[in-house]
């Protein structure tokens, strides 16, 4: 070879696709549970009911599953932009060799995207069928957890704007104020009696539509006692945002004062309420001044 | 060529700009109900601040107090004797509220008949001088409901002999000497914050379910409370 051959010889090109995949595995493999481990936890709706739990677990699987996507995407843009970016040493940069066409790509693809997509349908559906997952059910729920015979039922009726709450088991009292007892199964039925709102219990992970004339059955396992928020997650007029209000998981002694005192403070307009029914159609529907 | 795009696109964000405004001021003249906040005068008697507040309920609002004259609507008593149609109220934080109610309207009856009984008030809600524990849920014309405060009281009808008889108001401001019912009743103020009120009975005649219209607006069934 001579000295002159020697110089117009191209150096080895970088292997730009090995590099990035060693370096993206070794990310992935650092960063997935690490995420899982240290954000796990911290992840809505918390710890307030089972359901919640679930959610957080859930969100977490979830999160640990899409860190490796998340890094591919925000590494190959970082790697794309430090690698190729324009020194001012050289000319205009050609594009590399395009990937239509190429059979092992498109195949590792369409397995990868196929398998998250399917694994995440598999994981989702058995999450659901466990309890429901916080979640409306319509009037006859599909999935009932364990004990579901002796939950207890409190419906939630929106109306605008303000959501009231009864308890059929307590002579279907009915109060402004959502409390619960501790450690139970509730069969929440979510109606409405005018416009369709959204119950929505943020801390107990409980999300169920209130649609007029539809028993929403949901069911919430409580845990320890503490306060929650709640809001209407649909819009259903002008004053929409100002439909919220704090529920409250109590003990269970307390809890049986509390409906009590509620019994005792509310048996004026009890005597008023129609029989407790699922759903109410109040009469006339058209109601004018 | 490039000066001629600018001068475009600068009269483009300028239209837009300008109709950002207009937008503007029509959502919160509507939110605001076009009324003016009333703050009643406050009285601190052994160091308990307490302020009074007059207000008549009207089953139309009539051609000189809004741009709906027909819409069913809340008026306040101002010093001067004069009614004035507002919904939005400056009340001291921590303070007894009297409020009184001449209400002129009929009865229209409630949805939920659960919101029939008087809630989060100190001592009864009295109509005519009589204490009310609860009305049947096709009695009440209105309520007065705050909902973040807990407190809730519904408006007593004037009876349908008073609707069909000559001394039946029409439109506001509704003189007392018309067939009116008079409801009193006091609540705490509690810490300072801005608290929705509305009425609860669907009243708003010829709208869907009675709660659009009137309903929704501020100025006529729906107000606040600014508690500073």
């Amino acid at each position: 070879m001579t000295e002159a051959a020697a110089s117009t010889t191209p150096a080895p090109a970088t292997d730009h696709g090995k590099r990035f995949l060693v370096a993206w595995i070794v990310a992935s493999v650092i960063a997935t549970p690490l995420v899982a481990i240290f954000l796990g936890d911290h992840l809505p709706p918390g710890n307030g009911s089972a359901q919640a739990h679930e959610q957080v677990f859930d969100n977490s699987w979830l999160l640990a599953i899409m860190t490796p996507p998340g890094l591919f995407v925000v590494m190959f843009l970082g790697y794309a932009l430090w690698t190729f970016r324009n020194r001012g040493t050289v000319g205009a940069l050609e594009d590399g060799p395009p990937i239509r066409g190429n059979a092992r790509i498109q195949t590792l693809w369409m397995v990868i995207t196929s398998a998250i997509v399917l694994f995440l349908a598999g994981f989702g559906s058995y999450e659901l069928v466990q309890s429901g997952a916080g979640g409306g059910q319509g009037p006859t729920a599909a999935f009932q957890p364990a004990g579901y015979q002796k939950a207890l039922d409190v419906q939630v009726i929106g109306q605008q704007w303000e959501f009231t709450y009864r308890y059929p088991t307590y002579g279907g009292i009915e109060t402004p104020h959502l409390v619960l007892p501790a450690g139970t199964l509730v069969r929440l039925h979510v109606t409405s009696l005018d416009a369709i709102h959204s119950f929505w219990a943020y801390g107990l992970g409980v999300k169920a539509d209130a649609n007029p004339g539809v028993d929403n059955i949901v069911y919430v396992h409580t845990k320890d006692p503490m306060q929650f928020d709640i809001r209407c997650a649909e819009l259903c007029g002008l004053w929409h945002g100002y439909m919220f209000d704090t529920g409250h998981v109590v003990a269970s002694g307390r809890f049986t004062s509390w409906i009590k005192q509620q019994q005792s403070y509310f048996a004026p307009v009890s005597k008023y309420l129609p029989p407790y029914s699922t759903t109410y159609l109040p009469d006339p529907s058209q109601r004018a001044g | 060529m490039r000066g001629g795009l600018a001068a475009k696109v600068a009269g483009v964000a300028a239209v837009v700009a300008v109709a950002g405004i207009l937008i503007g001021f029509y959502i919160s003249g509507y939110l605001v109900g076009n009324t003016t906040p009333f703050r009643p005068a406050a009285q601190t008697t052994s160091g308990k601040t307490s302020v009074n507040l007059v207000l008549q309920t009207v089953a139309a609002v009539g051609p000189t107090k809004a741009p709906h004259p027909d819409w069913v609507s809340y008026l306040v008593r101002r010093p001067n004797g004069q009614w004035e149609r507002s919904t939005i109220y400056t009340l001291p934080a921590h303070a007894l509220v009297h409020v009184t109610i001449y209400n002129f309207d009929g009865a229209s009856g409630l949805r939920n008949p659960f919101l029939g009984q008087p809630q989060g008030l100190v001592g009864k809600e009295v109509v005519d001088g009589k204490p009310i524990d609860a009305f049947p849920p096709d009695q009440p014309s209105h309520t007065f409901a705050v909902p973040e405060m807990g407190i809730l009281v519904p408006v007593a009808p004037v009876s349908e002999a008073g609707e069909d008889s000559p001394k039946a108001c029409g439109y506001a401001p509704c003189a007392l000497s018309m067939a009116h019912r008079t409801i009193t009743f006091t609540f705490r103020t509690g810490k300072p914050g801005r608290y929705r009120w509305q009425c609860f009975v669907p009243c708003a005649a010829g709208f869907e379910y009675g709660f659009g219209g009137p309903m929704q607006s501020v100025g006529y069934m729906d107000g606040f409370l600014n508690v500073v």
